[in-house]
């Protein structure tokens, strides 16, 4: 089986994720990535826990004061949403239906896109009404860490799924760029899986104290 | 690639066989996702909710986390399908030291 091989919905193989050795490859090597990535989030979020409301003095606003239900509740439904949107591009991929993959890729960037529009709002917003800055303490130092990298692996996210879009758009699925696609699922996914623990650990501990 | 064959000399079979196998397969992501929705609003209105205790709230939302986690990671990302031994001994191996260090950072400040 060629990479650059033209299919049809009958000869597409049922795991094209997997079909080729370069595909194999990439599969293996990626969860290998996922496996140091859950590493480098765990190490954040054991500074976050040890520095949590670590403030200079009295007058800096703590977790409890600056996290609001509604802001964490729609990111959360924001991103399990797009988490389910990337599962049906998936899910059309395995069928061959090249057309509708990219549609819910496209609205799984709409929906990380809107996300991350969202937690460029609550940055500016804890920073203009509670002065909760990066060097404002070790709290804040903590927490932008932790929830700026996630930010920043969603960014990355972004612009490779739309990377991926724009440069097959003409192309059409194959075994050369279906093993990208899946991969660049898989990140979305665990994304996904990395904030299920910020909004539970930051953002609802937080706001138990 | 020797190692994927068509199994069938008509390939409409195994066409057949493999829409009913991802229809079947996408009502199990659908359930997943219910269920995942579903866990995140227990967790936030047991938080909303001034009736329980930290000490209870803390540790079952952290339980709530981890099945929605399971969920994505099972379901969404396909750990549940065969071949993927290799993935879950990375994963679980980059759990075991995100657990140890986050156990040494949470402990080094207690005293």
């Amino acid at each position: 089986m060629q990479a650059e091989e033209k299919f049809t919905y009958e000869t597409w193989p049922a795991e094209p994720e997997k079909a080729t050795l370069e595909a194999k490859n990439k599969f293996l090597g990626f969860w290998f990535f996922l496996g140091g990535e859950t590493v480098l989030f765990a190490t954040l979020f054991a500074t976050y826990l040890a520095l949590k409301d670590k403030v200079p003095s009295a007058d800096h606003a703590l977790a409890k004061d600056i996290f609001e239900i509604p802001l964490a509740f729609a990111a959360t439904m924001l991103l399990l949403t797009s988490s389910l949107t990337s599962v049906y591009a998936m899910y059309h991929m395995k069928n061959f239906n090249f057309k509708k993959m990219q549609l819910w890729l496209g609205l799984t960037v709409a929906l990380g896109g809107a996300f991350l529009a969202l937690e460029i709002y609550e940055f500016n917003h804890y920073v203009h009404a509670f002065g909760h800055t990066f060097t404002s303490s070790a709290f804040g130092s903590a927490f932008y860490t932790l929830v700026g990298f996630h930010g920043a692996h969603v960014a990355f996210g972004l612009a490779w799924i739309i990377t991926l879009m724009v440069r097959n758009s003409k192309r059409g699925l194959n075994l050369y760029n279906a093993p990208k696609f899946y991969v660049a699922s898989l990140y979305w996914h665990f994304i996904d899986v990395v904030w299920v623990f910020i909004f539970t650990v930051v953002y609802l501990m937080g706001m138990v104290g | 690639m020797a190692n994927q064959q068509p199994s069938s000399g008509n390939p409409r079979v195994d066409v057949e066989y493999r829409r009913k196998k991802s229809a079947e397969e996408m009502r199990y992501q659908i359930v997943s996702f219910a269920l995942m929705i579903f866990l995140t609003l227990v967790a936030f209105v047991a938080v909303g909710y001034d009736g329980f205790s930290d000490w209870f709230t803390v540790p079952f939302i952290l339980l709530l986390a981890v099945i929605q986690v399971i969920f994505q990671l099972y379901y969404f990302m396909h750990m549940s399908h065969k071949g993927h031994e290799a993935p879950a001994l990375f994963l679980y191996s980059g759990v075991v030291v995100g657990a140890v260090t986050i156990l040494a950072f949470t402990t080094i400040i207690w005293w």
